[in-house]
């Protein structure tokens, strides 16, 4: 059998030449030291470089080591290894670096007088004013997509789910996926070219939220979809035995029973069109006053105010965009947390 | 090629659950040993101890001297990718790579190991699935998806790609419990071919496969549920079965539980 | 199931679930069934009257500015719609879309695989969960910002790596730099690559948990070591998921406006360097001549966008054709 064994290192042994445990921990920090010595020498200032360096390094250092000591094969497992940790380091730090800063700029002017006053007698480029303008003009605007697509969303999915059959249920089903991946400067644009070029009305919240509800819809159906596959078909057939017409089936046993799941999901999808910019940027048009009523004239909004102050460009405002967007994510974050928290709360009971 | 394989004092744990508790025995060169017992009672675990594929399951953890002639398997140094190359294995599902051909599947472990020429490898390949009773069955798809082949063709073919890489022990983890009847009898016949060749050892549910393939035998049983499994006794096939040192052996072979 | 289906018939997975036969839907009689079954319906209607509508109208806006358009709209590289005669095309638009999104896909694809096999079969276990949810957080914050950071915080931070790539590279002419402030297509890419990672990661994720157990163990014990049981069970498995999740994450990226928008400094030619600022996309564009429009302006405007959705619905149309081709064969969904 010896045309098996040329391969083999030491034939009949299993004892490999292997590196010691601690091997990738110190060659992970004197990949790190070398290129903190290299940037420092040759008088790099940029993070960028340095971290660069140090994970070629240590993914190129570990692969020679290894190749000489443990040969060629065990040398690739560790060259995979340490690429997919570098790959999981080299992400972590722009999306930490995101949230360290949008905490630590946007607490600087974030305060009860921000949350609770307009821009309206503030020049843009000097301190002070707040965004209660664009929280309300956001909630309004949220609000009514929300109150729009979530009937919509919902029957969608019931028609699909309980009554959904033949060639009207496919093209829905279809047609809801694309609507998924619509740009949502392209839904912006439908209602501009329908709402306001066409139908000749103005700029105001609910022209936005029009926009918004095209982009809430197709979340909504999905989630809820899944949410109704999930009731035990046994339910539905109990209600029916006993007499139960079908529309109040659903009424009343299908959708209570799935009440959990569709909440989340609706919660996900608010999440979701709460940072939407663009619609809102070619819709509401934005202002620095008040404006509650969001059927007309022009309204503020918590991402626009972020664009409008980072466009302003002064120091003032960019800390009023960053006070903005903290305010914003943790507006998204916690509805996500608490959507999150509903799906697990729930999971027993849809055995998810 | 066959190896002996000499077990001391072997303990396997999931996380902090001690499943089988110490096991000694000594599993001899080119013949067949069968583990049998009910259901639970470690068998199963105690053959993945044999080739360190015990601790890929999440919180496995082994105990114990598995000496494989003269060298332990958990010996420190000991690589576990080099224990697998000389102990093979052979799954209760049959599992060829489903993107495969029936060709790379019994080429995957050589491939894994070195470059060979086409033409030696062309060899190895008809050899192994001469070996497991295969070669007339496909040698017209070899290139076409392994996974479009029978159960039974497919639990050979997995039997193939183990004997390929030619190591010196086979471990079976009940072969036939996803096949029928005709299917069992072509493995079990390959089974008696193969231990002229190869260390053997299968785990297996069923007293008459026991009976008709192995030469030794060992029954496992547990305490209660939740205890550990232990090794009640090992002895030659015949013994076993015609009469065992053991009570509760005969009790369990009779039929009277498990 | 006769021989050559077989023989060619995909690997024997779990099959999915048949689909729970539900109740009969006819013999909706009452009123109240109708007026139930008529309103949920409806919903369904009104989405194909909503996708409808928009193709009709978006189409109908931009037929009309086309029209007036006296430069040809496809290779232009100029946008003067408001002009005398008007004159505007998409060409460096549809340049910028397809090379910042591509770069994006270069940097994020690789490192997305990558977390997800970190997270599925290299993390510590305790670690695999929190981080597998922290990363679907992150999908969730919005694209505003991201574009709030990128113009901030990654902007001023990438002088010395392009500095570096210039030294470099720069004799390949595409990665070229004069030492203009970095607010190119080219960090455009990077932002809508650490835009896309969270969705490419958890779908990626996703289908390589649901790698069943028995292959990778076959590997394993054929003696292959972790790596090659990735390359031999876990990546074949995972391939057509991964594209699928590629192509959802491409579709983000070709329709990104805000993040675009605040990071790119735009102009309507194209530059031989992707380093130096310049270009733009659609939706970018759209964006940022928006507020000056006049109505011909907004026309042409409303014409590229008819251009990003076409491509948008082509390529999430792929994404979901293969999800779907996916989902028949091994009853896992993605």
């Amino acid at each position: 059998m010896s045309h098996a064994r040329d391969a083999q290192p030491a034939a009949g042994s299993l004892r490999g030449a292997r590196l010691p445990r601690w091997f990738p921990w110190a060659a992970a920090a004197g990949s790190v030291a070398a290129g903190l010595a290299v940037s420092a020498a040759a008088g790099l200032h940029s993070d960028i470089q340095w971290a660069l360096i140090a994970a070629a390094l240590f993914v190129l250092g570990s692969y020679a080591v290894s190749a000489k000591v443990e040969g060629p094969r065990q040398a690739r497992d560790r060259t995979a290894t340490s690429l997919v940790w570098v790959a999981f380091l080299l992400a972590v730090v722009p999306l930490a670096s995101l949230a360290w800063e949008t905490v630590e700029q946007g607490v600087k002017v974030l305060d009860g007088y921000f949350l609770s006053h307009s821009m309206g007698v503030v020049a843009d480029s000097e301190p002070g004013g707040g965004i209660y303008h664009a929280i309300l003009g956001t909630l309004e605007q949220v609000g009514l997509a929300t109150l729009m697509s979530v009937p919509v969303g919902v029957l969608t999915a019931v028609y699909l789910v309980e009554y959904g059959r033949g060639r009207l249920a496919r093209a829905v089903t279809f047609f809801v996926d694309v609507m998924t991946g619509i740009p949502s400067i392209v839904a912006g644009l439908f209602i501009l070219s329908l709402w306001i070029l066409i139908l000749g009305m103005g700029y105001s919240g609910f022209a936005g939220s029009m926009a918004l509800s095209i982009l809430m819809i197709p979340v909504v159906v999905r989630s809820t979809e899944e949410m109704l596959k999930l009731v035990p078909n046994e339910l539905r057939e109990a209600s029916l035995a006993l007499g139960v017409p079908k529309w109040r089936t659903v009424l009343k046993v299908v959708l209570p029973t799935s009440i959990g799941g569709i909440t989340t999901g609706v919660m996900l999808a608010v999440a979701r069109i709460t940072g939407e910019t663009a619609p809102v940027l070619l819709l509401v048009w934005g202002t620095n006053f008040i404006n509650a009523n969001p059927f007309q004239d022009p309204q503020a909004s918590l991402p626009m105010y972020i664009y409008l102050q980072y466009t302003n460009g002064s120091d003032a405002a960019y800390d009023r965009a960053w006070a903005a967007a903290l305010t914003l994510i943790a507006f998204i974050m916690i509805l996500n947390l608490l959507a999150r928290g509903i799906a697990r709360w729930k999971a027993p009971e849809t055995g998810r | 090629m066959a190896k002996r394989i000499d077990v001391s004092g072997l303990n396997a744990y999931y996380n902090s659950f001690l499943a089988i508790e110490d096991i000694s025995m000594t599993i001899e060169p080119r013949s067949v040993t069968a583990f049998i017992g009910p259901s639970g009672c470690g068998k199963s675990t105690f053959l993945r101890t044999l080739n360190r594929m015990h601790e890929v399951t999440p919180g496995g953890r082994v105990e114990g001297k598995v000496m494989l002639d003269s060298e332990d398997l958990y010996g420190s140094g000991v690589d576990p990718v080099a224990v697998r190359r000389e102990v093979g294995m052979v799954f209760q599902r049959p599992n060829p790579f489903p993107t495969m051909s029936v060709y790379d599947n019994v080429a995957a472990g050589l491939r894994l190991n070195g470059k060979y020429k086409k033409s030696d490898l062309d060899d190895i390949v008809e050899k192994s699935l001469r070996g497991a009773n295969l070669w007339n069955e496909v040698k017209d798809r070899l290139h076409k998806p392994g996974a479009g082949l029978s159960g039974g063709q497919q639990q050979r073919l997995c039997i193939a790609r183990a004997i390929a890489v030619e190591p010196n022990v086979l471990l079976m983890d009940e072969p036939c419990s996803a096949l029928d009847p005709i299917s069992t009898l072509a493995v079990e016949d390959l089974i008696g071919e193969l231990k002229e060749r190869f260390t053997i050892v299968i785990v297996t549910h069923n007293m008459q496969q026991a009976a008709r393939v192995s030469d030794r035998t060992a029954f496992f049983n547990l305490a209660a549920v939740g205890k550990p499994g232990r090794l009640v006794e090992i002895d030659d096939t015949e013994r076993i079965f015609s009469n065992p040192s053991v009570q509760a052996t005969e009790d369990y072979i009779s039929g009277r539980f498990g | 199931m006769d021989m050559t289906t077989q023989q060619t018939a995909p690997p024997p997975l779990p099959r999915p679930a048949p689909r729970a036969q539900r109740p009969a839907a006819r013999g909706a009689t009452r009123p109240g069934d109708r007026i139930f079954l008529g309103l949920s319906r409806g919903s369904g209607v009104l989405v194909l009257v909503i996708m409808a509508a928009i193709a009709a109208f978006l189409t109908y806006r931009a037929v009309l500015a086309i029209s007036k358009d006296e430069a040809n709209f496809l290779t232009a590289f100029e946008w003067n719609p408001s002009g005398v005669p008007p004159r505007f095309g998409i060409a460096v638009l549809a340049f910028g879309t397809v090379v910042s999104s591509v770069i994006a896909m270069i940097i994020a694809v690789p490192v997305a695989v990558g977390i997800a096999l970190f997270i599925t079969h290299y993390a510590p276990r305790r670690l695999a969960g929190p981080i597998a949810y922290v990363i679907d957080l992150l999908a969730a914050v919005p694209s505003i910002i991201y574009g709030l950071w990128g113009a901030l915080v990654l902007v001023p931070s990438l002088d010395g790596l392009y500095g570096w790539l210039d030294q470099y590279l720069g004799w390949t002419g595409i990665l070229e730099w004069n030492q203009g402030a970095p607010r190119s297509l080219f960090t455009v890419g990077i932002l809508l690559a650490i835009m896309i990672l969270p969705i490419i990661t958890s779908v990626s994720r996703e289908v390589f948990g649901q790698v069943p157990r028995m292959h990778q163990e076959a590997a394993l014990a054929l003696g292959a070591t972790r790596w090659e049981v990735i390359r031999m069970a876990v990546l074949p498995f995972g391939r057509s998921g991964v594209i699928s999740a590629s192509m959802l994450g491409l579709g983000r990226a070709l329709g990104e406006t805000m993040a675009v928008a605040m990071v790119l400094s735009p102009s309507f030619d194209i530059e031989a360097s992707l380093l130096d600022p310049g270009g733009g996309t659609f939706a970018q564009n759209i964006a940022g001549k928006f507020n000056e429009a006049t109505e011909m302006g907004r026309d042409a405007l409303i014409a590229s966008g008819l251009v990003l959705f076409v491509i948008t619905l082509l390529v999430n149309g792929a994404a979901r054709l293969i999800i779907a081709r996916r989902k028949e064969y091994s009853g896992a969904g993605a």
